[in-house]
């Protein structure tokens, strides 16, 4: 195994955190203490609920806006500024590269991710609620919207391999909600009693990842069990995706002219 | 004669160039070369002339319409082969989050190094070019002149055998030139090859054992810095003085240029010692008979100036 990737995905993650990226978590550190402090006083019976749902969707909302719009920068921010060149001089292979800087925005994204799970946890203490055995499953959750981030971050470079970062994100974020309602746009294509476009429909439910399945912020407010073949699946249906669409970048960096 | 260290053959890039209809604009045209191992080659060229898009091939940052090229006998496209090479790309730019240190001990890492082999090489080449004492600042503070020096470092860290240095000296004060200089030519004691690509001539006359310019992206000619200004040597130039108060005749004086006393004549080499003759005769005093070498500079300026008379220079294929 290249010892190539985990050099450039560190250096990734040194730039990350010295660009500041990390100060999101000093916003989500004072919304989680201010939901604490107002959960604790207006609502009695539901506090959990309201900060699990809460703390959840934050998580995913700023480790969305951080995949998003790092990832689609990643690479053409290193041709425009041409570090890259001296990079690719040595004996690193554009995969390499392309590999290691995905590696460097996963790793700030699980750090990222992680202090924020440390803060939801303060906040679930303060409103004075003892950790049960079915908080087991707002760690889940975590670990879904974290394996949602990877294909999101996949996507977002993949484009950023061929096209400017405005396009990049316009495309990355259009994936993302078609892959939101993946179901829905099925479903809707069903109804139509058209044959086409219900080929059409289906064939974008199989074509872009089905990002409702990583959705478990409800079930994590509820304290509801999550089967354990679904993390499996989750787990297999993100690894498979994201590597397809980074063997897909790969391809299309290989042949590109860095002008 | 063993293996070359950089063969290039018929290396041509085509860019495409327009919005709706696509037409190519030739950069580099059936560009040849071959540079011996341990030799300083200075490649020249106006800008816009294809010696970045040369460098970029190499490094295969971009990739040829037409050609191949090899170095130290391996094909360019051989990923094990950029281990021997190093390359300063043209105004480079690096990580600004990172320290001179950090940078250099990010690109160490790439040729395999452990950490105390890469320590003690960041120091020594650090020393080398004179960043010793900016080690820990960030790079987002350092001058143009400083990122070239931190450039050259990153590119020679790792002893490659073949080192490319696109414009090295652009942006450098005269002590940072000079210290280039020396960089190049301990290089050049060390028995490694070093191609650099140069506007600025005389650098290339002072360190280049070989040169090739290259105008409008096709190369006019190459050899030794001596041989090619050679080519044109016609001319003599004779100083004078006119001795007790005696004026130079009318014909010689149109001919002549006078700065104070002195006189100034050039002549071809064939009419040299009829024109002595003749100054004799009017009573000169000759005070020197020099060759007139015509200078690279020279030579590169009548190839730019020949290769912009000519519209077809610069070739448009539609494709």
């Amino acid at each position: 195994m290249s010892a190539m990737p985990g050099v450039v995905a560190v250096n990734t993650f040194r730039e990350a955190v010295r660009d500041r990226v990390l100060y999101n978590l000093v916003f989500f550190a004072l919304l989680m203490m201010g939901a604490a402090i107002l959960v604790g006083q207006v609502s009695i019976g539901i506090n959990r609920l309201v900060i699990v749902n809460l703390g959840l969707s934050a998580i995913s909302v700023i480790g969305l806006v951080m995949a998003v719009f790092i990832g689609v920068g990643l690479i053409h921010k290193e041709i425009e500024k041409r570090t890259l060149y001296s990079l690719l001089a040595r004996p690193v292979r554009r995969w390499e590269f392309l590999v290691g800087k995905y590696g460097g925005l996963l790793l700030t994204l699980v750090v990222n991710t992680s202090f924020m799970t440390v803060g939801l946890a303060a906040a679930l203490y303060y409103v004075g609620r003892p950790f049960v055995r079915s908080d087991v499953t707002v760690l889940v959750a975590i670990y879904f919207i974290l394996l949602e981030l990877a294909l999101v971050t996949a996507i977002a470079l993949f484009f950023s391999c061929f096209s400017s970062p405005m396009l990049s994100t316009l495309f990355t974020l259009a994936i993302f909600v078609t892959g939101l309602f993946a179901s829905d746009i099925r479903d809707f294509g069903a109804l139509t009693n058209d044959r086409a476009m219900e080929a059409f429909t289906r064939a974008l439910y199989y074509l872009v990842p089905n990002f409702h399945n990583f959705n478990a912020i409800a079930a994590a407010g509820h304290g509801d069990r999550i089967p354990l073949a679904l993390v499996g699946e989750n787990t297999l249906y993100a690894a498979v995706y994201a590597t397809v669409v980074l063997v897909a970048g790969s391809v299309v960096f290989a042949r590109r002219n860095l002008k | 004669m063993g293996t070359p260290a950089i063969e290039i053959e018929n290396l041509t890039k085509d860019y495409p160039s327009g919005f709706w209809r696509k037409r190519m604009r030739r950069s580099l045209d059936h560009l040849s070369l071959r540079v011996e191992e341990g030799e300083v080659f200075g490649f020249l060229g106006p800008n816009g002339a294809g010696k970045t898009t040369t460098l970029k091939l190499l490094m295969r940052l971009i990739f040829p319409t037409e050609g191949t090229a090899r170095i130290l006998g391996r094909s360019i496209e051989e990923v094990a082969m950029h281990a021997d090479i190093g390359y300063l790309p043209e105004q480079p730019y690096f990580y600004d989050h990172l320290t001179a240190r950090e940078l250099l001990d990010y690109y160490a890492r790439f040729s395999g190094f452990g950490r105390a082999e890469r320590n003690q090489r960041v120091a020594r080449y650090l020393e080398l070019v004179g960043l010793t004492a900016a080690a820990k600042v960030q790079l987002r503070k350092f001058s143009k002149g400083m990122l070239q020096r931190v450039g050259i470092a990153q590119a020679i860290l790792h002893e490659p055998k073949v080192v490319f240095l696109d414009e090295p000296m652009s942006g450098l004060d005269p002590v940072g030139r000079r210290e280039v200089r020396d960089v190049i030519l301990d290089l050049k004691r060390q028995g490694r090859t070093v191609f650099f690509s140069t506007h600025i001539l005389s650098d290339a006359e002072m360190l280049c054992d070989r040169v090739a310019v290259l105008v409008r992206g096709k190369l006019q000619g190459t050899g030794a810095p001596g041989e090619i200004v050679s080519i044109n040597v016609q001319a003599m130039e004779i100083f004078f003085e006119m001795t007790d108060g005696r004026q130079l005749p009318q014909a010689l004086a149109k001919q002549a240029a006078q700065t104070g006393d002195r006189y100034r004549l050039e002549v071809a080499e064939a009419e040299l010692y009829a024109s002595l003759d003749r100054l004799r005769e009017t009573g000169a005093r000759i005070l020197s008979v020099t060759q007139v070498r015509p200078t690279l500079e020279d030579y590169f300026m009548q190839l730019v100036g020949r290769e912009a008379a000519a519209p077809h220079a610069m070739e448009m294929v539609t494709r």
